[in-house]
């Protein structure tokens, strides 16, 4: 074994893990966005919608990530030409975060509504007695609170999605893991180069989640 | 001021409220008691719509909560409401507590929200902590903020469902006092409690439920008076809480 050569790839490599953080960021961003708009369909006395929600969760549970990627790599701009009527090429990046943040939108849409669930009814109550429309509460008491305690959970949730991006490799996406392995193929050190990514998925991880636990306990108390 | 009419309210095939009307007039302190399960937090929730029921109408204050046309969110943010369970908001500091519904309802800018809070925060005696948390705060402290809350929005009545039944015996009298003042003002106030001194004190009339049903209806004089002209119902349930 020799890691040498993974000196001078450095700078490639940084490259991917900021592709991969990127697809994270925004992967979680859209997806609790998208997870909390679901999560107030599922709760709203609405049949319709509240089945909709729920048909749409339990659908993107049910199926794996990768094929979510690779469907949307060659959905979007199919859809998107449908719609706009001319090719509108997206490349593999937007569509692997449109995969991402549909597919995550289902568990966080779950940790949500759990969050929102374990809120006393009261609490709504006084908001509503206060005059408050049903949006305002959701928005000013309800959700703040929620958010809270559901904060350690959505952050576990984002750790597994930055194990989960390193499925982009499909589409071809330079993420942090294909550029490692891109490199060492290269240069015939395939092993040194998937060893150093390991280590560097396991500490970011592992870091994560150490933090993860320390703000569990500190938001417990 | 408040009118309610005929009210029946199921939930399924149970009936929670039967044919249940009376009225508050504007400045009457009326106390509504009652075993439980009897419909009074029930009852008391349906003046403010926040339990919606199936036949009858209440109207309070000229409006008509029946009426589908009828703006609910406006309509609660007149009538005050104080809840067994404090339910003060943990997230926000006691000043936003008093603050959040002024300026996000009633539209009134946060300086002019802050001085009214502070002002009535002063009133029941808690000035001193308008910068914490309600969790920082006794039991019988969060329920007097609860009440400043409600009074902030300057509602035309005040509804109470036992404000004092989960608070610690010592820290019952400093809510009573509280309320007594505020009856004591003229504030038209309907309030569910078991808390027969309060009643005595300042009640114009008391009624009393059982099995969703208003059972006696009646000035306090009439009530406390001469026991053995209330129903049976009423007089073992007094028997029970009187003792105490
Ligand atoms: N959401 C609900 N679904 C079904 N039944 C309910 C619901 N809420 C209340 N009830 C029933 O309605 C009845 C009246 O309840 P309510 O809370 O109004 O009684 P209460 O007089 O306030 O009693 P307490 O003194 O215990 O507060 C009770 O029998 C209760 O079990
Ligand atoms: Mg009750």
């Amino acid at each position: 074994m020799d890691f040498s050569a993974i000196i001078p790839a450095l700078p490639g490599l940084a490259d991917g893990l900021w592709m991969t953080l990127k697809l994270m960021a925004l992967g979680v961003l859209g997806g609790v966005l998208l997870g909390t708009l679901l999560a107030l369909l599922r709760l709203s006395p609405n049949k319709l919608l509240a089945n909709f929600a729920a048909t749409y969760v339990n659908y993107f549970r049910s199926i794996p990530l990768l094929l979510v990627i690779t469907w949307f790599y060659f959905a979007v701009p199919f859809i998107l030409r449908w719609i706009t009527g001319e090719d509108t090429p997206v490349g593999a990046f937007a569509s692997c975060l449109v995969a991402f943040v549909m597919f995550e939108a289902a568990y966080f849409c779950e940790i949500v509504r759990a969050g929102i669930q374990a809120i006393p009814r009261g609490q709504m109550g006084a908001a509503s007695a206060l005059g408050m429309t049903y949006a305002q509460s959701m928005r000013l008491i309800i959700l703040p609170q929620a958010f809270r305690k559901m904060t350690p959970l959505l952050l576990q949730q984002s750790i597994i999605l930055f194990q989960d991006t390193s499925l982009v490799y499909t589409v071809g996406l330079m993420d942090f893991l294909n550029a490692a392995r891109s490199r060492g193929d290269i240069i015939g050190q395939a092993h040194e180069f998937l060893i150093f990514a390991g280590l560097v998925y396991f500490t970011l991880s592992f870091a994560a989640s150490q933090l993860v636990k320390h703000l569990q306990k500190r938001l417990a108390v | 001021m408040i009118s309610i009419q005929n009210v029946n309210k199921w939930y399924g095939d149970f009936q929670v409220l039967s044919d249940c009307s009376t009225e508050v007039k504007k400045g009457e302190v009326v106390v509504v008691c009652g075993p439980s399960g009897s419909g009074k937090s029930t009852l008391i929730k349906c003046v403010n719509a926040l339990e919606p029921f199936q036949k009858g109408d209440i109207v309070v204050d000229e409006t008509s909560i029946a009426d589908k046309k009828t703006d609910l969110p406006k309509l609660r943010s007149r009538v005050g409401m104080v809840f067994q369970h404090f339910e003060l908001f943990p997230h926000l500091s006691i000043t936003e507590n008093l603050c959040i519904a002024q300026v996000k309802v009633l539209g009134r800018s946060k300086a002019e929200a802050s001085k009214k809070g502070l002002a009535l925060l002063e009133r029941v005696g808690l000035a001193a902590h308008a910068h914490k948390h309600p969790g920082q705060l006794s039991g019988g402290q969060q329920q007097r903020v609860a009440i400043a809350r409600a009074l902030a929005m300057d509602p035309v009545v005040m509804l109470f469902d036992e404000p004092t039944s989960a608070l610690d015996p010592e820290m019952v009298n400093e809510v009573l006092d509280v309320m007594v003042q505020l009856a004591n003002e003229g504030m038209t106030m309907m309030c569910v409690t078991h808390e027969m001194g309060f009643a005595r004190k300042v009640a114009d009339r008391v009624i009393f439920m059982d099995a969703g049903k208003i059972v006696e209806d009646c000035p306090k004089e009439a009530f406390f008076g001469d026991l053995s002209a209330r129903s049976e119902r009423a007089q073992q349930f007094l028997a029970k809480i009187l003792q105490h």
